[in-house]
């Protein structure tokens, strides 16, 4: 076994390699403990920690999907991606709108 | 005879049309998350006098289970890298990393809600344990799934060996794996860093 088929050539699109999954799980565990670590410390207070722990959450993210998912080295159509893009439009809509009207409704029934 | 050739390809097409119907399933459980995301973020401070998210939850254990399935779906990403050479070998071993890791999670998972239980905090306690719960525990079910597709698939896997058809499944497993981590992501960030601070 002097031949490592891990170094070989980029595999077809979805299976990825080998080089893009240890640079995806290195910085999934580098960006995890970025997250706690603002947790524990008391640098960021209030939104500004809302933000920070958020962005870096999508970060995570996007690491996850184009490291681990592949999703930006499919071939055309690209129906994944178009599918995927449609789905977070949903989520954006569902989380934002829900949290909107019931923020509104409790503003609203506040006593007097 | 001319017009064959703009026949697609219809063997490939059999292999990527069931990938693509796994993700379009996979897209809409997203969307089903979303909602229960939703409710959290709208329940949260609804404690009804009993223990906030802070006073419940240990970011130290969270932090634990993240790495946990970080590292299984990375060992199920490693473990399909073997799979289109044919080396059967590799493949079984590291599903089964992945399979001791993701049960590894399943086990926190457990024991972390019989922790709460314990404590008197059970989904029946208020609006914000009842949007807790019904997150994680969705999650959990998940993993649970996952578990019991990878055991049928490591068993096809030793008696077929790797057909097109054992790969195809085994394809579908690493995208749910991986994307059950990536909704982890946000239970991690929504739920315990900002929720439990």
């Amino acid at each position: 076994m002097s031949h490592d088929p891990l170094m070989d050539p980029p595999q077809p699109v979805e299976y990825g390699n080998f080089k893009s999954y240890a640079i995806g799980f290195v910085a999934s565990i580098a960006l995890t403990l970025a997250m706690y670590y603002l947790a524990i410390e008391p640098m960021l207070e209030g939104l500004a920690y809302d933000l920070a722990i958020a962005a870096l959450s999508i970060a995570q993210a996007f690491v996850q999907l184009i490291l681990f998912l592949n999703l930006t080295r499919e071939a055309k159509p690209r129906w994944n991606l178009t599918i995927f893009l449609f789905m977070i439009m949903v989520v954006v809509i569902i989380v934002f709108g829900s949290v909107w009207i019931m923020n509104n409704l409790n503003y609203n029934l506040m006593p007097e | 005879m001319t017009n064959t050739q703009s026949y697609p390809d219809t063997h490939h097409d059999v292999s990527s049309n069931t990938i693509l119907g796994f993700w379009i399933y996979l897209m809409t459980d997203c969307v089903m998350f979303a909602t229960f995301f939703a409710a959290y973020a709208v329940l949260h401070n609804n404690t009804f006098g009993g223990p906030s998210a802070k006073e419940l939850f240990d970011l130290r254990f969270a932090l634990g289970e993240s790495l946990v399935l970080l590292a299984s779906s990375f060992s199920c990403g490693v473990a399909m890298l073997y799979a289109p050479r044919q080396q059967t070998g590799k493949v079984l071993g590291w599903f089964a990393i992945t399979f001791i890791l993701g049960a590894l999670f399943f086990w926190m998972g457990l024991y972390d809600f019989s922790r709460l239980i314990a404590g008197g905090n059970t989904w029946q306690s208020n609006g914000f344990l009842s949007s807790y719960f019904t997150l994680i525990g969705v999650h959990g079910l998940h993993i649970l799934v996952g578990l019991m597709m990878m055991i049928v698939f490591i068993v096809q896997l030793i008696q077929r060996g790797l057909t097109g058809r054992v790969l195809r499944r085994l394809t579908c497993l690493r995208i749910y794996w991986h994307f059950l981590y990536l909704i982890w992501i946000f239970t991690f960030a929504i739920v315990y860093l900002i929720g439990a601070r």
